[in-house]
């Protein structure tokens, strides 16, 4: 899901800038009220997490490849603001070290990764988890549910923002100068990826790290969010 | 051992066992170089010549010159790491509420 320099179009891209900034901005302050000293190594724990987790590609029908994000479960342990942040971060390093992921196009896959990713993850989880007891059936299904349908809520959007490429950015016969595919390839080759095997790869990252936390550690650390629990 | 250390050692782990990620070596959808686009197209758009290459990235792919595959991928993943946590407490330090 990083896109490279080169898929979207200089201004598309300055879009994308305009779109994640604001979040930037909000996260930080959010963030600013929200986290305490203690929570600060989690902040890196997490983002590092990411990091690694997207470093296990799968194979996905169509002989291409995806991989989790593990954004959903930052934004479960400490909120999709920092979320946001933490993402962002690991994203800019796989940029500007390692190539994974454009300069140009660092706006757009934040907006993807670190802000649609971790805040509609964040919120079908609290939405299907309200009232449940932390431990319980419901919660489990609704941490996975939330994980699931944020990754491919962000696999959706750099499926939009490629996929109108070759509609608004042509030579005069019609060639494209960006991404070449069009919307009616791009959803479904993005779609097709992240609902199957990327979607799940996400899910199985987000209970087990939930799982490891909740049952063989006590962090000692109190998150912001209402369902606590989740570390004890 | 006490939880957050617990965790710590999680993520090395991974970092020891992330060369499975090679295992698939296809490219991601819509990630693929130059090289790929001819072969899947038979060119390559013109914007993308012209911005394709505007940043080279000094391990470009998670590769370390003369590290071989598996262990420039591990060595990419803890230098990646170390510098998302450095990256993250100085952030979080700067943010975190004074208590």
């Amino acid at each position: 899901m990083h896109i490279p320099d080169g898929y979207l179009s200089p201004s598309t891209c300055a879009v994308m800038y305009a779109a994640s900034a604001p979040v930037w901005y909000w996260s930080a302050k959010k963030v600013s009220k929200t986290l305490t000293a203690r929570m600060v190594p989690l902040l890196s724990i997490f983002a590092a997490f990411s990091f690694v987790v997207m470093m296990f590609n799968v194979p996905v029908p169509g002989g291409t490849t995806a991989h989790a994000v593990g954004g959903t479960l930052m934004a479960i342990i400490l909120g999709p603001w920092a979320a946001a942040i933490g993402v962002s971060v690991a994203l800019l390093v796989q940029a500007i070290f390692f190539g994974d992921g454009g300069i140009l196009s660092y706006g757009a896959n934040c907006f993807n990764m670190a802000i649609v990713l971790p805040f509609v993850g964040y919120f079908i989880y609290w939405l299907t988890s309200r009232g449940a007891a932390a431990g319980s059936g419901r919660h489990w299904f609704a941490i996975a549910l939330g994980s699931y349908a944020g990754i491919n809520a962000a696999a959706l959007c750099a499926a939009i923002e490629l996929g109108i490429q070759p509609l608004l950015f042509h030579t005069a016969n019609g060639t494209p100068l960006y991404c070449p595919y069009n919307l009616s390839q791009t959803i479904p080759a993005m779609m097709i990826a992240h609902l199957t095997i990327a979607g799940i790869a996400e899910v199985i990252a987000t209970e087990g790290v939930l799982a490891f936390t909740r049952h063989s550690i006590h962090l000692g650390i109190k998150t912001n969010i209402k369902d606590e629990g989740i570390i004890a | 051992m006490k939880g957050i250390k617990k965790l710590w050692l999680g993520l090395g782990l991974l970092a020891l066992i992330s060369p499975l990620g090679l295992l698939a070596t296809n490219t991601a959808w819509g990630e693929w170089g130059s090289d790929e686009l001819t072969k899947l197209l038979g060119y390559v758009p013109a914007g993308m010549v012209k911005f394709s290459d505007i940043w080279k990235a000094p391990f470009a792919d998670y590769t370390i010159p003369q590290a071989g595959d598996k262990p420039g991928y591990i060595i990419s993943v803890l230098v990646g790491m170390a510098l998302i946590v450095l990256i993250t407490w100085f952030i979080g330090r700067l943010l975190a509420r004074k208590q």
